[in-house]
């Protein structure tokens, strides 16, 4: 009788080199990303006399510094000299090793977790990595996808493996049918909210369920990418035949005889009735409604149609002061509705929440209206820009008065420059509301693409299911 | 990499929940060259340390005197949750932190540091919450952490064990770099892939 493996369980048995008694084992990494953050690891490869040793297995992209106004006028849009030369650096070290670059005016450049899957770089059954925590967003496609630091990072270019520990696995099933404006995101911020940013530490998240099985890859891969603010090491998702059809003729996804092979061999990957998960956590998906985040950590997030906590009501000590501090960052007082929040900017886009679904989201909801805010979209990859284009929702986004940018990290992480003023509020489709994350003194609000856009029509937060049908 | 032994130094208690890796280092100083000549030091806790016109904030605990010689940390859980950047770290050790004691840490940074040959270690809520009420009411007392006996030593003399994975303990011991380490084993390497790459073309 064999023995009942999980999804992940397989995925690790058939990656391992070798084991040390002490239980650790060296794992083959199939595919490693790079962006421009990774030069301290590329300065140390170089500093050790090393050269990538499996170029045809690494991908560099850049997204984090690259601009998403000027785009045509190349390299002399990055007005930051710091910034362009992080830009270039990427692409020397790329070419000095041998590895495909994905520069800025590539046709297909675009954030790297969004690039991966696009590309069928990323496909089930595989080892992942980059230096980046939102490498868990690959996990959707079934591979199992992690973040590393500077470190690990130059240990696998030198050496397309790594030591690691196995972590412990947890599943979360989610049962039941989405509502009407209940997308991946409001999954996601709803499973946080639940089990907290540390909830899943130290373990693999295995999204399971009826509710998981009907998203579209677009949710799936949202649902992966904010994995890591559960604190899980990674999150992945059964392989199935949505897999297969999205994966089906991608530029870098075996073809032919070798598909077929691939094939059969993915269908194998799903975990077996009777696996042993350390934890299991269980949701009722038709109970779920639209989230948005109050305060500056993800867990700190609630349905729209609460209202903002009283820290008192915090059961932990520490929950209690980080929300103390949450609302003073944020300037909110308990029990206002969330709904009256006033919102100055809007940014729809990043690894979370750049994908073609996500920006018809957003134009189902802004056809025909205007937005009162200052708004930007920055489409996830330069693809997904030329095919929003071809389905004309820019037109959309324009007449709102909305501005449309090329691809990259944008008001993500602010690397580039798109940054949000201090003091301002903006409701962001990204996966973090830490203080600062979006400049200085900016204050976040996490949300899903069509609460983005609800929010650019009112100026303040909205339940976007008041404007869905409600045509204008 | 230098050895991590042991540790006597000034300890600074830091109460606060999941502090994340943009708190420890804003992005913005990611971009930023670090080699001798430039230290990650002042980044660290950049926007709690000093307001907007780079003044230091006299209420950040790292601005009072005794506590401007820190060499260990004590937080709460989930330290150095969120990105990935190792930049955290760096900013840490130019800084002067070696160690940081904590209920929980981020995956990530928890990996980040050892590959520094920073400790993390990592002990019950209550006895960080112990070691923080210790350090509040004798400003700039010094912990003692021992890592073979895997022991911190606190203020009173008292001692509290921590468990630290025997890998990583040999390696932050000898001070080993994991790319030699992993060098080590070529032949094994080399026989795995091949297997893998014959048995999945389309991979390599
Ligand atoms: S979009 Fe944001 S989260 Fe995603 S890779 Fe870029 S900076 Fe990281």
């Amino acid at each position: 009788m064999t023995i009942a493996r999980t999804l992940f369980d397989k995925i690790w048995d058939r990656h391992v080199i070798m084991t040390r008694p002490e239980g650790d084992a060296l794992i083959h990494i199939d595919r490693n990303f790079v962006h421009e953050g990774s030069f301290h690891a590329f300065g140390a490869l170089a500093k050790e006399g090393r050269q990538v040793r499996k170029p045809r297995q690494n991908f560099a992209i850049a997204d984090h510094y690259v601009p998403t106004l000027g785009r045509e006028q190349g390299l002399a849009a990055v007005a930051d000299p710091d910034a362009r030369h992080m830009i270039e650096l990427l692409e020397s070290h790329a070419k000095h090793n041998g590895m495909k670059h994905f520069g800025m005016a590539d046709p297909q450049q675009g954030i790297v977790h969004v690039v991966g899957p696009e590309l069928g770089i990323t496909q089930p059954g595989l080892t992942i990595t980059c230096g980046d925590s939102h490498t868990s967003t690959h996990g959707a496609l079934g591979a199992y996808a992690f973040g590393i630091g500077a470190s690990q990072l130059k240990q696998i270019l030198a050496t397309q493996c790594l030591w690691l520990k196995r972590p412990k696995t947890m599943r979360i099933t989610i049962d039941g049918a989405l509502g009407a404006g209940v997308s991946g995101k409001d999954v996601v911020l709803a499973i946080i909210a639940r089990i907290g940013t540390a909830g899943a530490s130290g373990h693999v998240i295995e999204f399971a369920g009826s509710a998981i099985r009907a998203l579209s890859i677009a949710g799936r891969l949202t649902v992966c990418n904010m994995a890591i603010e559960a604190g899980a090491r990674a999150g992945l998702i059964a392989p199935d035949d949505t897999v297969y059809e999205y994966l089906t003729g991608r530029p870098y996804a075996p073809q032919g005889a070798e598909w077929e092979q691939a094939l059969l061999e993915w269908q194998q990957l799903p975990t077996d009735p009777g696996a042993r998960f350390d934890q299991e956590v269980h949701l009722d998906g038709s109970q779920l409604q639209p989230m948005v985040t109050w305060g500056t950590s993800p867990e700190e997030a609630l349905a729209v149609t609460a209202t903002v906590p009283d820290p008192a009501c915090f059961g932990e000590a520490n929950q209690r002061a980080h929300a103390q501090q949450a609302l003073a960052y944020m300037d909110l007082q308990p029990g206002m509705p969330l709904t009256a929040i006033p919102i100055d900017y809007a940014f729809i886009g990043s690894c979370t929440n750049g994908r073609i679904e996500d920006l018809r989201a957003a134009a189902e909801v802004l056809r025909g209206r205007t937005t009162v805010i200052p708004a930007w979209i920055s489409p996830g990859s330069t693809p997904i820009k030329r095919q929003a284009e071809a389905e004309g929702l820019d037109q959309i986004f324009l007449a709102a008065g909305v501005e449309w940018r090329a691809s990259g990290c944008s008001s993500c992480c602010a690397m580039n420059g798109d940054l949000i003023p201090a003091g301002a509020r903006c409701a962001s489709t990204a996966n973090r509301n830490f203080e600062g994350r979006q400049g200085q003194g900016a204050r976040t609000h996490l949300m899903s693409p069509a609460m983005a856009a609800a929010a650019m029509i009112t100026g303040h937060i909205t339940d976007v299911r008041t404007l869905l049908g409600a045509s204008a | 990499m230098t050895p991590f032994i042991s540790l006597n130094a000034v300890a600074v208690p830091f109460d606060m929940a999941n502090v994340d890796t943009d708190r420890i280092i804003p992005v913005r100083f990611l971009r930023k060259l670090r080699d001798l000549a430039h230290s990650y030091e002042g980044y660290l806790f950049h926007d709690m340390r000093f307001d907007p016109t780079g003044a230091e904030r006299p209420e950040f605990i790292l601005n009072q005197t005794p506590w401007r010689q820190a060499g260990i940390l004590v937080a709460d859980t989930n330290f150095g949750c969120g990105s990935s950047r190792e930049g955290a770290v760096y900013a840490l050790l130019d800084y002067g932190i070696r160690a940081v004691i904590a209920p929980s840490f981020g995956d990530i940074h928890y990996a980040n540091e050892l590959q520094n040959g920073m400790l993390p270690v990592t002990l019950p809520d209550e006895i960080c919450n112990h070691l923080r009420a210790q350090l509040h009411a004798q400003p700039g007392a010094h912990l003692q952490i021992d890592l073979p006996t895997q022991i911190v030593t606190d203020t009173d003399g008292e001692t509290h064990p921590f468990m630290i994975d025997p890998v990583y303990k040999e390696r932050l011991l000898q001070g080993l770099d994991d790319v030699g380490l992993v060098l080590a084993q070529n032949s094994q390497i080399e026989a795995f892939e091949q297997a893998y790459h014959r048995q999945h073309p389309w991979l390599a």
